[in-house]
This record gives C-alpha cells, sequence and structure tokens, in this order.
C-alpha cells in the first residue's frame, strides 16, 4: 500500500482566490503556472515551457497543443472567436516548427445564444480552417444555464508534425542572437478593445488574426537557422521577450524606434492608456535567428503577406536572467517588464 | 501622429538635452508633480539625458496613491453590499486597502466595473434603476469638471440611485504644504499641466512669490519636460521665480471657465487627509449642500474605523520627494506590483510603478 504523505505536495499560492489577473498573461499568469500546474503535472514535454509541447511518437515528432478562447464581444473588426480558436491554436503549432494538421474543437454554449451568432462563428471557423491548411477531425458541445458563460467559449487541440530540423525552443536562444518582429503591433487589442468601449476611428483597426505556419514554413526551407518563435498573444511582445529571456536566461536589448506601431493603433493606445508593447495581436509572431542571417530572415519574411512588416527590432545579450532592455526614442534605456495583470485604464 | 511624434522627437531631445547641460551650473532639484510626468521620464530613459547637477524628485500628483485607506475600505465595504454596482477608473482597482483591494472584492463576488467616464455610470444608474451605482471620484483637477457633470446629470434627471464616493484633491495646497516643510530640498516645479488645462495658472502666481520658487506648466512627453527643466533652469540660474507655461498649446492663463464653473457650482473646497502625507487643510473638495445626497458615504454608513498603514512603506516621503523609491529597503523586495506594501507601487501613475517597472536596471 502507498505510504500517506501528510506533507502538502506544493506550497499554497498566495492568494486565497482566483483574480482575473491569473488569466491576464503577465506575472501572475505566470505564478499559476509555476506554484499550481508544474508541481503537479510536470514532465520533460512540459518542463520545456513552449507554445506547445513537441512528443516522439514511432519515428516522427509531433507538436500538440491546446488553447482555450474567451472574448467580449464574439465578434469584431477583422474576426470573431472562431478564428481566433482556429489560428491560436495553429499558430502555437508553427511555433514549434510544425505544418498545423488536425485540430479538435469544444463548445461551450450559453442558453439563449442566437442561432445566427453561433452560425457566424462556425462558417467562420470552417474558412479559416481551409486557410490554415488544418481539418477539424473531432469535437464536442456542451450548453449552460443562461448566466453561467458569456456567449460562447471555444476550446480547440491541435497536432502538427514538426520540420524544423533543431529543436525550437527558448533554450536554444543564442547571445548574439537577432530579434526579429513579423509585423506591426496592436490591432487585434485595439478593434476588440473599440467595439467593447464603442470608440470609434475615421480607418476602422482590423484585427491581425491570421495563421502563421506559411512565414514560418518559408524560414526553414530558406534554411535560415531558427532558434527560437513565439506568437504575441495576450500580453503583447513585452510579455513573450520576458518568458524566452527568463526560461533561456538571457537578456535583451531592444530598439523602440525599430518597432512597427501603425498610427491608428497608436493613436487608441493613447486614448485609452494602454502601451501597444503589452497590447494582444493574433497574427504576430518573434523569430530568434543567428545575426548573420537575420537580413536574408527579414526579407523572407517580408515577401509573405501575413509578415510583410516583418522587422528587426533588437538583440539577445549574454547577461544571465537580465532583464529586457528598451532603448526610448529620445535614446534613453528602460526595462520592458512583464505586466503583473492586465493594462488598466489610467484615471487622467 | 501629429501632436505626438514632435514631442518625442530624437534631435529636438537632443538639442534641449544640450540647452540643459549648458545651463546648469550648480546642483538643482526640480520636482515634476505630476504621476503621468514621472512615468514619461522613467520610461523614456529622460534621466540618461540629464547633466549631474539636475537631480528630478517624484511629487504628489498621483490621485490613486494620495487616496486615504479608510476611503479605500469604505469603497470595499460598499462594493460588496449586495445590490450596489461599483464603477471606478480601472487604476483604483488594484490599490491594496488595510484587508482587500477592489480587484479582489470582485473576485469575492461584488459588482465592481471599470469605466472611462463618470457618465458611464450616469447611464449604468439609469439603465438599472433596481441597483444602486456608485463611482469612485478619485482625481485633482483634471477629474472633476467629468465627475461634478456625472453629479449634475444625476440630479437634473432625477436618477437618485447614483452616488458618489469623493476623493477629489488640489494641486496648489499639495506644492504649499511640500514648500512649507522644513526638509522642503525643491528648487523649482514642474506642475501639471493637464490640471492647468481646467485651472489655468493664476493660482500658482501667489505661491511662485511667497516661496522665490520657479513654477513651469508642463506637458506630458518627453519634449515637453525637456523644455519645462530647461524653463525652470533658465529661471534658478538667473535668479527668477515666476509661473512659467511651457505647455501653450493646451494651457491659457484663466483655464478653462466653463468647466471651473461646473465644479463649483457641485463641489466646494475643504480639508482633506492625504495618504502618506496627512491632513492638508483646504486641500480636496466635496460635494455642496445641494448636492449631498448624491454623496455615497452618506448613503451607505460603513465603519470607518482607524486603520494602520504598513510601518515599513515609505510612501509619504517618496509622494513629498524627500526619497527616491529605491531608497525604500522594500522596494522590489517586500513590496512589487503583485504584492503592493503601498499605493505608488500599483498605480500607473505612482513613483514606485514606475521605477519597478522601467527603472530597475539603475538599481
Amino acid at each position: 500500500m502507498k505510504k500517506f504523505e501528510l506533507a502538502c505536495p506544493a506550497p499554497l499560492p498566495a492568494w486565497d482566490q482566483v483574480l482575473l489577473a491569473h488569466g491576464g498573461g503577465g506575472k501572475l499568469s505566470q505564478q499559476l503556472v509555476e506554484k499550481i500546474f508544474l508541481p503537479e503535472f510536470l514532465n520533460p514535454e512540459l518542463a520545456a515551457r513552449h507554445d506547445g509541447a513537441v512528443v516522439r511518437l514511432g519515428g516522427s515528432r509531433l507538436a500538440f497543443t491546446t488553447d482555450s478562447y474567451v472574448v467580449r464581444p464574439l465578434i469584431f473588426p477583422g474576426g470573431c472567436i472562431g478564428d481566433l480558436a482556429v489560428y491560436g491554436t495553429v499558430n502555437d503549432l508553427a511555433m514549434c516548427g510544425a505544418r498545423p494538421l488536425y485540430l479538435s474543437a469544444g463548445f461551450i454554449l450559453e442558453e439563449g445564444l442566437p442561432m445566427e451568432t453561433l452560425q457566424t462563428v462556425v462558417v467562420s471557423m470552417g474558412e479559416a480552417a481551409r486557410r490554415a491548411g488544418v481539418a477539424l477531425v473531432t469535437g464536442d458541445t456542451k450548453v449552460v444555464d443562461k448566466g453561467k458563460g458569456d456567449g460562447m467559449f471555444i476550446t480547440t487541440a491541435g497536432i502538427g508534425v514538426v520540420e524544423a530540423p533543431a529543436e525550437i525552443v527558448p533554450a536554444s536562444v543564442q547571445p548574439g542572437d537577432a530579434v526579429i518582429l513579423s509585423g506591426d503591433l496592436g490591432s487585434h487589442g485595439v478593434a476588440v478593445l473599440s467595439v467593447r468601449e464603442g470608440l470609434e476611428f475615421d480607418a476602422p483597426v482590423r484585427s491581425d488574426a491570421a495563421p502563421l505556419w506559411e512565414p514560418v514554413e518559408a524560414l526553414l526551407k530558406a534554411g535560415i537557422e531558427v532558434h527560437c518563435l513565439r506568437d504575441l498573444t495576450r500580453g503583447g511582445l513585452a510579455s513573450a521577450l520576458n518568458e524566452i529571456a527568463s526560461a533561456r536566461g538571457a537578456g535583451m536589448r531592444i530598439e523602440e524606434a525599430a518597432v512597427p506601431v501603425t498610427d491608428a493603433v497608436r493613436g487608441a493606445c493613447e486614448i485609452l492608456g494602454l502601451d501597444p508593447l503589452y497590447v494582444a495581436n493574433e497574427g504576430r509572431f518573434t523569430a530568434f535567428v543567428p545575426e548573420s542571417q537575420a537580413g536574408r530572415a527579414v526579407e523572407i519574411l517580408r515577401a509573405v503577406p501575413v509578415s510583410a512588416g516583418a522587422a528587426r527590432i533588437g538583440r539577445v545579450v549574454a547577461e544571465c536572467s537580465g532583464p529586457v532592455l528598451l532603448r526610448s526614442r529620445i535614446g534613453g534605456t528602460r526595462v520592458l517588464d512583464m505586466l503583473s495583470g492586465e493594462q488598466l485604464p489610467r484615471i487622467c | 501622429m501629429k501632436f505626438i511624434d514632435e514631442y518625442r522627437d530624437p534631435l529636438a531631445a537632443r538639442k534641449l538635452a544640450q540647452a540643459i547641460r549648458r545651463t546648469a551650473t550648480r546642483p538643482w532639484t526640480i520636482m515634476e508633480v505630476c504621476g503621468g510626468q514621472t512615468h514619461t521620464i522613467v520610461k523614456s530613459g529622460l534621466q540618461d539625458l540629464l547633466p549631474p547637477e539636475v537631480t528630478l524628485v517624484h511629487g504628489p500628483g498621483c490621485p490613486v496613491c494620495v487616496t486615504p485607506l479608510d476611503l479605500i475600505d469604505s469603497a470595499v465595504a460598499i462594493a460588496s453590499r449586495p445590490g450596489v454596482i461599483f464603477c471606478s477608473f480601472g487604476d483604483m482597482l488594484r490599490v491594496p486597502g488595510s484587508s482587500k483591494s477592489l480587484f479582489e472584492a470582485k473576485a469575492g463576488g461584488a459588482d465592481v466595473r471599470i469605466v472611462y467616464s463618470p457618465l458611464d455610470a450616469v447611464t449604468l444608474a439609469r439603465a438599472n434603476p433596481g441597483r444602486q451605482v456608485v463611482f469612485f471620484a478619485v482625481g485633482f483637477e483634471t477629474t472633476a469638471p467629468a465627475n461634478a457633470m456625472a453629479v449634475w446629470q444625476a440630479a437634473r434627471e432625477g436618477i437618485e440611485n447614483f452616488s458618489v464616493l469623493v476623493a477629489h484633491v488640489l494641486v496648489p495646497p499639495a506644492i504649499e504644504a511640500i514648500l512649507g516643510a522644513p526638509d522642503c530640498r525643491v528648487h523649482a516645479f514642474l506642475a501639471a499641466g493637464h490640471v492647468c488645462t481646467v485651472m489655468g495658472f493664476a493660482e500658482y502666481e501667489p505661491v511662485a512669490r511667497r516661496y522665490r520658487v520657479p513654477i513651469v506648466v508642463t506637458g506630458f512627453e518627453p519634449v515637453d519636460l525637456l523644455e519645462g527643466i530647461h524653463m525652470a533652469l533658465l529661471q534658478l540660474e538667473s535668479g527668477r521665480a515666476e509661473v512659467e507655461n511651457q505647455y501653450s498649446r493646451a494651457v491659457r492663463r484663466e483655464g478653462n471657465r466653463p468647466a471651473q464653473q461646473r465644479i463649483v457650482e457641485v463641489f466646494e473646497v475643504g480639508p482633506r487627509t492625504w495618504r502618506g502625507i496627512g491632513e492638508i487643510p483646504a486641500s480636496g473638495l466635496r460635494l455642496r449642500e445641494p448636492y449631498r445626497r448624491f454623496d455615497a458615504l452618506a448613503r451607505f454608513p460603513v465603519a470607518q474605523g482607524q486603520v494602520e498603514e504598513s510601518g515599513e512603506c515609505l510612501a509619504g516621503l517618496v509622494l513629498r520627494g524627500l526619497k527616491k523609491p529605491q531608497e525604500c529597503p522594500a522596494f522590489a523586495v517586500r513590496c512589487t506590483p503583485e504584492r503592493p506594501l503601498g499605493a505608488p507601487m500599483v498605480s500607473s501613475e505612482g513613483a514606485c510603478a514606475a521605477y519597478y517597472l522601467y527603472g530597475r536596471h539603475r538599481q
């Protein structure tokens, strides 16, 4: 008989209840993973702490990932929860250097959801899956009482075949690597917020939601030695860079003036008191490649429509667990930190 | 982007930094009053451009930081009452009260909502006649007109399920409190541009004369701040002590008269306790008699006990410019944005948050 252990397997977290900020993609989310999930589930695949896990089955390497989608409003300029549920998961696979192949989809629907909304979302999902080259091969539906769900939640899981020759994980990042950004930041977050807050712009900001395997495949086919990839979803560029820096134990130096942000997104962020470096994207990623290949990598990315705005924004430095530093437009230096939770609109 | 790019221009910044280096011949300490300015300074790394003669200290202009602990406790207590919809600007939600923050109250089931304008709270009250809608009216003179407008509109429309928890503070009495303290080391002030868009700057003229201190009304972008610092230095080096206006694209001497009239109609000046500083006479706003029925503290009696601040937190010294955030032994060790001891560590206008988020590499 197994000996009964009195000792608590994991120390209790600092908070006695879950806060919204635990889901914001910042430090509290990280703490939740480290203190609650990792101690119980830890294994070598999970320990890599990448967007998806790479598992070996027979002779092949498969990438496997899952993500849940909760967004209000369900439909926004440039997309809907259905596109996100497809692109978010195929992008996590692409960030493992894997060609996305199959998805599952679980729907939690709230009683009273207009059938037309469900239809719109499902049609968008179908189109998104065709665009991303994946098949939705299994699924599940549950309905909860009115008031117990925000219209609709979707969870998707995905499988892909790894085509990258070397491991694409934070641990592969080398000091001296160039940091490349695949396009302008913040349009997804601003598109969603503008509907939520009833803001109108001369030219509406549309979500950047898009599948990212095509640009990744272009880099791999050209023989670029890709060390790490990360899509910039919740928490934005700043959080992604910090996650990789802390997982790798390296520092980064980023040039603010090199980070592309459109005037429309900047304007909206000024009004809302947000920093575009932390705003969510659904069709942008960073790539870490050797400095000697950086110029070619940017050119290759620019030839693919979804990453036509690619730019080299900084470099990796050796300083162990050093912070991500940003050189401001006026030439000063500051820390580019991870937020605790979500960005909050300020008072004045 | 117009009205932004020219004030973040690297060339303009370099030229002003050179002018500052040429002008400063002696050590000078300049205080920027507003927390928004503090954040620009630290976020843009502006201090890297300044010569060693110029020291910037950060002032009390963070409304969230100076809102007293017992008032935050009252907010949490009111928000936790059944039937109440509690509305606030987002910034206020993370600030710790003596037992919890509004965010934690929300996680515990309170209906706490972030609004962008107090008028959104009035709209909520109109749409939910069976609920009590309370707005946390926090801020300096900048937010006072909109908050006054919300109360005025609720009164005009007879929306009796709306009320406000008032925590309004005023800048000039705070500047005087800092200048009047025996340990004051501030030689010049950069006044908060947005406060002056509402109030103008005539009320600073007697302060400049009485204390022989230059006051420059300054904007919020890096080039604005460098220009404000340069204007203050020119005064200091030539022995002048006047009120000057760097932020002339937004501020006039007389301010915004209709906005001022709305404030005066709804609010009157009264004493107020500033968290970390103490009571300052005639430094806050409270509802005038015809509008007192909209006072949330009168509508929802909550026990206001004496509450103890963390003994370790140096927020009071930081807010008066007597200490820099990283001089606090708890900074980034026992006090972080996730587990703050004081409000300046969580507010997006708090000096400790600015140093933690953007300035930790300087330690």
